[in-house]
C-alpha cells in the first residue's frame, strides 16, 4: 500500500529534484484554482489537525500556513513563544511531546537554529514542515518564489538567469531558493559584498560577482534579500547608505534592467535600503503576488505530507 | 494503466492477494458504446423536457470526455449547445490518507444556479466517488436538481446512491475492475472490458 | 597476612621497552616477575590474559568527570568506573568544573572524592582565576597540592600577555606544563561547527580552523622566548600540526595531543544536525583527518586523550546550535585506536599504546606515579590487559557512563578490555567493573 509520497519537507532536497518539484508547481495549480472560488476551501484534511510551532516572530508566514491548513479544512493551532510555557524553560523536545500527546498530524516549525525542524521530526510521529530554520532552509519560500516565476516566464524556467542580491551568508531563503532555481534550470549569481557571502561555494550552483552593476546585464530577474539591521557593527559592512548606493536596486539601476526584467523580494522589505520604494511597487515586482501565492503554495504541501497519501489506517 | 487511475474511476479495491488481472470479457465494442451514448442523450432530452436548463458535469477523467460525448450528441438532435462543465473530486473524496489521491484536472463548472446538473462518470460502483462529486458541485453553486448518468453500473454500492441515465448494467465481483476505454482518452478503439483475477486452477498450478 | 599475588597469565606485554609473550606476576600491587610460564603461587589470583596485549595502564590527560557542578552529567565515581572499563588507570580532569579548580581547597576536595575511585583522578588546574583570561590562579599553592598541568580548558587565553606571565612563572614549578585550548575566542564567537563547506552548505555559523592555527603559532612565539612548557590540548587542524611539528624541530617545549574524535570523524557528520557531533574545537574536514593520523604517526602528536565530555542528555536533545559541546570518550578510545589506526596500518600497536599511555602519562608528570610502565619488576603494577581482536558493537544505552552522548554509538570496534589493574587489583575483571 503507498507510503506518503512526502513524511517531511525539511529542506528543497526532500522534494526529489526537478519532477518532484513540479509535481509541486503543478499540484499548486489546482489550490490556485480552488482559492479563487466563492467559497475557496476543500474538505480535503477534514479530521486533520496541524500546529504551528514559532519559535520566531513571523506573522505573515505563519498566517500563510495557518490559512492554507483552514482552507483545507484541518483545524489548526497556534504555538508561539511568546505566549508559551517555553518562557517558562520548556525544552523544545518537551514541547513537541506536550503538543504531539494532544493528537496532531503536522507540526510547521520556525526556528532559529539551523536544523531544528530535523530534530523535531526525529522525535514525533508528525509530518514536520519547516517554515523557516535559522540561516539553514526556508522551503516553503522557494517553492513560492518558483511558482510565482512560473507563472509569468513558465512554463519552463531553463536558462532563467537570476541574481540573488544582498546578505547570501545569512540567509535560508538563499540557501533554499539557489537549490530549487538550479533544479529548475535558471543560472543563479549571488551578488553582495564578499563579508555576506557563505565562507565556501563549495558545490553550490551559482556563481558570485561582488559588483551588482555588472550582474544585472541581461539579467532575468533580481531577487533582493533583506538586509537586517542588526548585522551593522559587526564589521560586515560599513553603513547602510553604503550597502544602498552598492547593492541596492535603486531607481536608476532598476531603469537600466531590461523591460521584462522582473524584480522578487521575499519581505518584509526594507524600502530604501535593498530596494528602493517605488521599484518594489512597479509593475516588474512581483513582491505582492509572491505573497498571493505563499497561501497555495502551503496548502499543496500539506496536501502532499498530510492527504493524497497518507499511511494506511 | 488505468490500475493507476483508480481514484478517478471508482472506489475499486486493490486486488485481493495482489495479483495480476486478466482480462475476461468484452462488454461493449465501439458501435455499442455509440448507441449507449445516444440512448443515454435521448434520455436526459426525453426526462427534463428539452435541454434549454442542462448542464453536464464531467468527472475526470472519462466523465469528461462522455460529457463532451453527450453534449455533442443532444446538439445533434436538439440543436442546442449544452454547457459542459469539468470536476475534479480529489479534495472531497472519504479515502485520503488511505491512497494516494492527486488531482486529475482544472474543475470549471458554469454557473449552475437553478438549472439542471447532469453529473456524468464511467462507471459507478461504490458510490463514493458520487458522493464526493456532490460536495464539491454544491459548493459552487445551488442547481435546482442533480441528475447521474452513467455508462456502467457494476453494482457493489456503499452508500445510498442511484444512477437516472446507466448505458448498461454490470453485475460483477467486486475483486474484478470494469476497464472503459474512450478513444480521446486511451487512444485506440472505444470499448469496454472486465478484468479479474486467475481462476483458482490456474493460481495453484 | 602475606601481599596479595595476582599471576596475569598468557599474555603479550607491550611496553616502551618493546614487546615479548610474558606473564607477570604482581606482589603487593608491584610488578615483581615478568616471564614466560610462571606457576601461580598458593592463594594468588590469576588472571586470564590468553590473546590478549598486556600494557601498562592507559592515561587520559583529558577528562571532564563534572565534579563539582554537574554531577547529573558525570561524577568522579561513575567517570572513574568508565574510564577503567576503557582500560585507564589514571586520568587528568579538566578544572572547568563549578566551581573551577582555581583554589587550594577545591582542588584538595576533587581529589579527595577521587581517592577511591576505580582509577588514579588527578586534576589540572586553572591558569587564571575563575577561568576569566585576567589574573593568573594561584599556580603554586596548586602545585603543591601535586597540580602539574595548569589550562583554562573550555576557553582559550586569549590575552597575549597573561599567557607569557603564566610560561614565565611556571618556569619556577619544575614539571608544570601549560596546557591550551587553542581556539581564538573573537574568531570563534557565536560559532557551532567547523568553518567550511559543510557549515556553510547548513548555515550553522561556524569556527574556523584559523582560531586554532593562530593561537597555537602564537603560544609557540611565547613558549620559546620563555622557555616554558606547552601542550597543546585536543588539537585539530593540519595547520596546527604543521607548526607544532617545526616548532619541536627546532627544540620548542611543546607536546600535543589529539582525541579519537578529530582522528577520525569529520565535520560532514554535522549534515545530520545532532548534536551529538559537536564539539570544541569542532570536527573537521578529512583533510585535517588525514593530517591529524601523519602528526600521530611521526610523533608530532604525543597523545591520545579524549576530552572525555558527558552531558546529561535532556541538554543534547535539543537544535544543535543550543546543545553543549563535547563527546564521551573513554569507554570507546582503545577500540577506536585499534580500529581506526592499528588496523589499517597508521600506526603499531605499540605506537597506538605509547599515544595512550606512557606518552601522555610523561606530559602530565603521571610517570612519577607509576603510570605508563614499563612493566618491570620494581615497578607499580598498573596494567590494561585487552583482546585486540574482539569485536564488539558500542551501546550508548549501557556505557559506564552516567551520560548517552557517544558519536561512536552503533559502531563496531575491535579491542576490548578484559582486565585493568591499579596498583594490582583489579578494577576491571573479565570485563566488569569491580568498583
Amino acid at each position: 500500500m503507498p507510503e506518503p509520497a512526502l513524511k517531511h519537507l525539511l529542506s528543497v532536497d526532500d522534494l526529489g529534484g526537478r519532477a518532484g518539484i513540479e509535481a509541486m508547481l503543478d499540484l499548486t495549480d489546482s489550490f490556485v484554482e480552488v482559492l479563487a472560488r466563492d467559497i475557496p476551501k476543500v474538505p480535503a484534511l477534514r479530521g486533520k489537525t496541524v500546529v504551528s510551532l514559532f519559535y520566531e516572530e513571523s506573522t505573515r508566514t505563519r498566517l500563510s500556513f495557518e490559512t492554507a491548513a483552514k482552507r483545507l479544512s484541518a483545524d489548526t493551532m497556534t504555538f508561539s513563544v511568546s505566549t508559551s510555557s517555553v518562557k517558562k524553560g520548556e525544552s523544545l523536545l518537551d514541547t513537541v511531546h506536550t503538543i504531539e500527546a494532544m493528537g496532531i498530524d503536522g507540526i510547521v516549525v520556525r526556528h532559529p537554529c539551523a536544523g531544528a525542524p530535523h530534530r523535531v521530526a526525529s522525535w514525533s510521529q508528525a509530518s514536520v514542515v519547516n517554515a523557516g530554520d535559522g540561516r539553514h532552509e526556508h522551503p516553503t519560500q522557494a517553492l513560492l518564489d518558483a511558482f510565482t516565476l512560473r507563472r509569468h516566464r513558465g512554463p519552463s524556467l531553463d536558462g532563467c538567469r537570476i541574481a540573488i542580491v544582498g546578505d547570501v551568508k545569512h540567509s535560508r531563503v538563499a540557501r533554499s531558493n539557489v537549490k530549487l532555481f538550479d533544479a529548475l534550470g535558471c543560472e543563479v549569481t549571488f551578488v553582495g559584498p564578499p563579508t555576506l557571502m557563505p565562507e565556501r561555494l563549495d558545490g553550490w550552483p551559482a556563481t558570485v560577482s561582488y559588483d551588482l552593476d555588472d550582474a544585472l546585464v541581461d539579467i532575468d530577474v533580481v531577487y533582493l534579500l533583506r538586509i537586517q539591521r542588526e548585522r551593522i557593527g559587526q564589521a560586515l559592512f560599513p553603513s547602510v547608505r553604503e550597502y544602498a548606493a552598492r547593492y541596492g536596486l535603486t531607481s536608476e539601476r532598476a531603469s537600466r534592467l531590461k523591460p521584462d526584467t522582473l524584480v522578487m523580494h521575499p519581505g518584509p522589505l526594507n524600502r530604501g535600503v535593498e530596494i528602493a520604494a517605488d521599484v518594489a511597487d512597479s509593475t516588474r515586482s512581483l513582491i505582492t503576488e509572491q505573497v498571493a501565492n505563499g497561501v497555495a503554495v502551503r496548502m499543496a504541501v500539506l496536501w502532499s505530507l498530510l492527504g493524497s497519501g497518507g499511511p494506511v489506517i | 494503466m488505468h490500475a493507476s487511475d483508480a481514484a478517478a474511476n471508482e472506489h475499486a479495491p486493490a486486488t485481493p492477494g495482489g495479483g495480476h488481472l486478466f482480462f475476461r470479457a468484452g462488454v461493449f465494442d465501439p458501435a455499442d458504446l455509440r448507441r449507449a451514448v445516444t440512448r443515454i442523450a435521448h434520455e436526459i432530452v426525453e426526462r427534463n423536457h428539452g435541454a434549454a436548463d442542462l448542464v453536464l458535469v464531467g468527472l475526470y477523467t472519462r466523465g469528461v470526455a462522455l460529457a463532451r460525448r453527450l453534449a455533442a450528441a443532444i446538439e445533434s438532435f436538439e440543436g442546442i449547445a449544452v454547457p459542459i462543465g469539468t470536476l475534479d473530486v480529489a479534495f472531497y473524496r472519504d479515502d485520503i490518507g488511505l491512497r494516494p489521491v492527486q488531482p486529475l484536472g482544472p474543475t470549471e463548472v458554469p454557473d449552475v444556479a437553478g438549472r439542471v446538473v447532469v453529473l456524468v462518470d464511467d462507471v459507478l460502483y461504490t458510490g463514493r466517488t458520487v458522493r464526493s462529486a456532490l460536495d464539491a458541485l454544491l459548493e459552487l453553486g445551488r442547481p435546482r436538481a442533480v441528475q447521474l448518468a452513467v455508462l456502467v453500473d457494476r453494482g457493489h454500492r456503499e452508500l445510498p446512491v442511484r444512477a437516472d441515465y446507466v448505458g448498461k448494467n454490470l453485475p460483477t465481483k467486486a475483486a474484478e475492475d470494469v476497464r472503459v476505454h474512450l478513444s480521446e482518452v486511451d487512444g485506440g478503439d472505444d470499448r469496454v472490458e472486465i478484468w479479474g483475477p486467475a481462476e483458482e486452477a490456474k493460481r495453484d498450478a | 597476612m602475606a601481599d596479595p599475588q595476582v599471576l596475569v597469565r598468557g599474555g603479550r606485554v607491550i611496553d616502551a621497552t618493546g614487546e615479548r609473550v610474558a606473564d607477570v606476576r604482581i606482589v603487593g600491587g608491584v610488578v615483581t616477575e615478568v616471564a614466560p610460564s610462571l606457576a601461580p603461587e598458593a592463594g594468588s589470583l590469576v588472571l586470564d590474559a590468553e590473546g590478549c596485549v598486556v600494557a601498562p595502564g592507559l592515561v587520559d590527560i583529558q577528562v571532564h568527570f563534572r565534579e563539582p557542578g554537574r554531577e547529573d552529567a558525570e561524577t568522579i565515581e561513575t567517570g572513574a568506573r568508565a574510564a577503567a572499563k576503557g582500560g585507564f588507570t589514571a586520568v587528568v580532569c579538566m578544572p572547568n568544573t563549578d566551581p573551577p579548580l582555581d583554589d587550594a581547597a577545591v582542588v584538595q576536595a576533587v581529589l579527595e572524592r577521587g581517592r577511591y575511585a576505580a582509577c588514579d583522578v588527578r586534576v589540572a588546574g586553572c591558569i587564571t582565576k575563575g577561568r576569566r583570561g585576567e589574573e593568573l590562579a594561584p599556580l603554586g599553592e596548586l602545585y603543591d597540592r601535586g597540580v602539574r598541568v595548569f589550562t583554562d580548558d573550555g576557553d582559550c587565553v586569549a590575552d597575549a600577555l597573561v599567557m607569557r606571565r603564566a610560561f614565565e612563572y611556571a618556569l619556577a614549578l619544575p614539571g608544570a606544563v601549560l596546557s591550551q585550548h587553542a581556539e581564538d575566542p573573537s574568531l570563534v564567537a557565536g560559532g557551532h561547527m567547523n568553518e567550511g563547506e559543510w557549515s556553510a552548505r547548513l548555515g550553522i555559523p561556524g569556527r574556523p580552523a584559523e582560531a586554532e592555527i593562530s593561537i597555537v603559532a602564537r603560544d609557540l612565539t611565547l613558549a620559546r622566548v620563555t622557555g616554558g612548557r606547552y601542550h597543546v590540548l585536543h588539537l585539530s587542524t593540519a595547520g596546527a600540526a604543521a607548526l607544532v611539528r617545526a616548532a619541536k624541530a627546532e627544540g620548542v617545549r611543546v607536546t600535543a595531543e589529539c582525541t579519537p574524535q578529530h582522528v577520525v570523524l569529520t565535520d560532514a557528520l554535522c549534515a545530520s544536525f545532532d548534536p551529538v557531533f559537536k564539539m570544541n574545537p569542532p570536527l573537521r574536514t578529512a583533510a585535517d583527518v588525514d593530517a591529524l593520523k601523519a602528526a600521530l604517526a611521526d610523533g608530532t602528536i604525543d597523545a591520545i586523550a579524549t576530552d572525555h565530555a558527558p552531558h546529561a542528555p535532556e541538554t543534547k536533545e535539543v537544535p544543535f546550535e543550543e546543545a553543549p559541546p563535547g563527546m564521551l570518550g573513554v569507554e570507546t578510545a582503545l577500540g577506536v585506536a585499534i580500529t581506526q589506526l592499528v588496523e589499517p596500518g597508521v600506526l603499531s600497536m605499540q605506537q597506538a599504546l605509547a599515544a595512550l599511555s606512557w606518552k601522555p602519562a610523561r606530559i602530565a608528570g603521571l610517570d612519577a606515579a607509576g603510570h605508563g610502565g614499563p612493566i618491570e619488576p620494581g615497578h607499580a603494577a598498573h596494567l590494561c590487559v585487552f583482546d585486540p581482536n574482539e569485536r564488539w558493537v558500542v551501546d550508548a544505552s549501557r556505557l559506564a557512563s552516567k551520560s548517552r552522548n557517544s558519536p561512536f554509538d552503533g559502531w563496531k570496534l575491535a579491542g576490548r578490555v578484559r582486565h585493568t589493574l591499579l596498583r594490582g587489583v583489579p578494577m576491571v575483571r573479565d570485563g566488569e567493573a569491580q568498583r
